[in-house]
């Protein structure tokens, strides 16, 4: 039978919500407790008013189980009124729909962030500057104990930003590592970004990294030549040198490692600017390269300094200026060795030791002759996959190989310099 | 009189590169691409009024097949004083490669058997892609690039196959495939990287002959 009160209770057409309106904007959802068979029936009679839009989340089945029911804005007073007029026991058990649902996408969507930001940069992959960038952010973000420093600016007005690994202290001795000074060696690039996310997790777990952050500090400038990587991408992906323009010239750019002021103007560099090994006009005129110079020397307690190339599979130490070998020779070949040895150790990939001028090639002008002869003992070049197979269009599935073999040779490194530092 | 040279150290290295070069040209096909596992030796001979002479013992694999590898001796030889001509390199190669004549009569067929001329660009890509279809005619522009190497080897160079700008086929009425090769080739002691034109024709018997190769022409 039909109660005509129910019935009359809601004849009323809805109010008409405009178009625009959110379907849960103040919907209600309510909690009604039958007590007998009576208050079941005239429930389900409810649930039959299709006008009425009501929601059951919990359809009335028996007197003893709970009625839950969603009721839109609009019939949200009359069906009060009804329970309230039957006798029928009710609680709200959610005032406001909307706001759950806010907060819950509010939720969801923090979660997916965090998801994105922990897990999402894919180390095995070549990416872009912007990529790496914010990766550098997030990883500074995310461990106390890094930090994004801007060490100067690119010809092209890029920032060149440097991780710095500091657990403390005021200065302590510190460990340089750079890549992608030659910005088509991509392998280094995407190699020194691994490298940086693999000390900042294993720092407290891994003893030999622990042991070394403990007493010195790192400085990784992942992306040493920004406008040269950028113009990797976007225009000719077998780019070399810097971008910077060349007074009387229609060339453009400076090889960055024939730029320092070691030996600089000397063999194994051109003075052509439309050369690929053109030492530039003068030592340190590029700016990618003044400002690490500068930083390093304000600095004025580094303890090694560490670049990484490819292709070669070389691991080399100075001097490529000049052939004669450097006063450390023994200390630098033995531990050099000891170096590929630990690369060789993980996948089979052998690298050559020797100084660069007996190795690769005479070259004048290089980071590590600089570096050494500004009292850095420590100086070493990698030259990292292949041997000529692909070079440097080295497959992204090589990435992380190389990457880890590269890691065990900084790391023994890396241990030889903290014991002799500490 | 020969010099015992370092294998690590450039002078044997380049040596070598030229030897594999001409290796790859005499030896390569869509199914093989020989390349240098280890230098395992290398003595020098200055030679008066000729040249500079290199005796080699390589260790070479095919990429296709790494378990195995072959031993190779090379002499190389350099002429005194000479930019234009090609060193003259002679090859032994001890023991079997792996035979691709299955591989060759494949490729060879599905490519008379298009109805388009091939064409193809950047391989690898730029992040090291070569797609599975494309890696025969990667094999062939090691062929075509080796003996580009080959012929323009000297003392103070090196070179390496950067990429296959541009690879089109061209229809020929006898039996010969005919690939018309744009390649990029590293140097690695001026690190410059050269564009070279270079012709290709290969057929399953009679291997690689490269009929015409020129460096690009400046702003190609």
């Amino acid at each position: 039978t039909i109660n005509p009160e129910l019935t009359n209770a809601f004849s009323q057409p809805l109010l008409s919500l405009p178009l625009t309106t959110p379907i849960s904007c103040r919907h209600q959802v309510l909690r009604i407790k039958t007590k007998n068979e009576e208050e079941v029936k005239q429930l389900q009679l409810l649930e039959s008013l299709e006008h009425l839009q009501l929601d059951f989340w919990i359809n009335p089945s028996a007197p003893a189980l709970p009625v839950d029911v969603r009721i839109p804005a609009a019939s949200v007073q009359a069906v009060k009124a009804f329970l309230e007029s039957q006798g029928i026991q009710y609680s709200i058990l959610i005032e406001d729909l909307q706001d759950v649902l806010d907060k819950e996408k509010q939720d969801m969507d923090e979660s997916a962030q965090r998801q994105r930001s922990t897990s999402s940069f894919d180390f095995g992959a070549y990416h872009t500057l912007e990529d790496i960038n914010a990766e550098l952010d997030h990883l500074a973000s995310e461990y106390s104990f890094v930090e994004k420093i801007q060490i100067g600016e690119s010809y092209e007005k890029r920032p060149l930003y440097v991780l710095k690994f500091s657990t403390g202290g005021s200065k302590r001795p510190a460990i340089w590592l750079d890549a992608g000074i030659h910005s088509r060696e991509w392998v280094t690039q995407a190699s020194a970004l691994w490298i940086a996310n693999k000390i900042a997790s294993d720092y407290g777990t891994d003893e030999s990294i622990t042991s070394l952050l403990d007493r010195m500090d790192l400085f990784l400038l992942p992306v040493a030549n920004p406008d040269g990587f950028v113009y990797t991408h976007t225009s000719n992906r077998m780019w070399r040198k810097t971008r910077s323009k060349i007074p009387g010239s229609v060339c453009v750019g400076v090889d960055p490692n024939r730029n320092w002021d070691a030996g600089f103007g000397g063999p194994g560099a051109s003075n052509n600017p439309c050369s690929e090994s053109y030492h530039g006009p003068s030592a340190n005129s590029e700016v990618e390269v003044k400002s690490v110079v500068d930083f390093i020397k304000n600095h004025g307690n580094f303890k090694a300094f560490l670049t990484l190339h490819s292709y070669s599979q070389l691991l080399m130490y100075p001097y490529g200026y000049k052939c004669t070998r450097p006063d450390d020779y023994a200390e630098l070949e033995s531990l050099g060795r000891a170096a590929a040895s630990s690369i060789r150790s993980l996948y089979g990939t052998t690298f050559q030791v020797g100084t660069i001028c007996k190795t690769i090639y005479q070259a004048s002008g290089g980071s590590i002759d600089w570096s050494y002869d500004n009292g850095i003992k420590y100086s070493y070049a990698f030259e990292l996959r292949d041997t000529g197979r692909y070079g440097f269009l080295l497959p992204a599935n090589q990435i992380l190989p190389a990457a880890k073999e590269t890691w065990l040779g900084l790391k023994k490194i890396m241990e030889h310099v903290r014991d002799k530092s500490s | 009189r020969a010099m015992e040279l370092p294998p690590g150290h450039f002078p044997a290295a380049r040596a070598a590169a030229a030897a594999v070069g001409y290796l790859r040209y005499l030896r390569g096909g869509p199914g093989s691409g020989l390349q240098l596992r280890q230098l395992r030796r290398a003595r020098r001979q200055d030679i008066d009024g000729v040249g500079h002479k290199y005796y080699l013992e390589l260790e070479l694999e095919d990429v296709l097949d790494k378990d195995r590898t072959v031993s190779c001796t090379a002499e190389v030889l350099y002429h005194l004083g000479s930019n234009t001509s090609a060193p003259d390199v002679q090859l032994t190669v001890q023991g079997e490669l792996r035979s691709t004549e299955e591989a060759d009569k494949e490729f060879y067929n599905r490519i008379r058997s298009l109805e388009k001329e091939f064409v193809a660009e950047n391989i690898p890509d730029s992040h090291g892609n070569v797609p599975p279809e494309l890696e025969p005619i990667h094999l062939l522009a090691w062929a075509a690039s080796g003996y580009v190497i080959w012929q323009n080897s000297m003392e103070n160079t090196k070179f390496h196959l950067a990429q296959v700008k541009h690879v089109k086929q061209v229809k020929r009425n006898d039996e010969d495939l005919q690939f018309d090769f744009v390649i990029l080739l590293h140097e690695m002691v001026s690190q410059e990287v050269l564009p070279w034109e270079v012709t290709l024709l290969w057929h399953p018997q009679r291997g690689a002959r490269v009929p015409q190769s020129r460096a690009a022409p400046a702003g190609s």
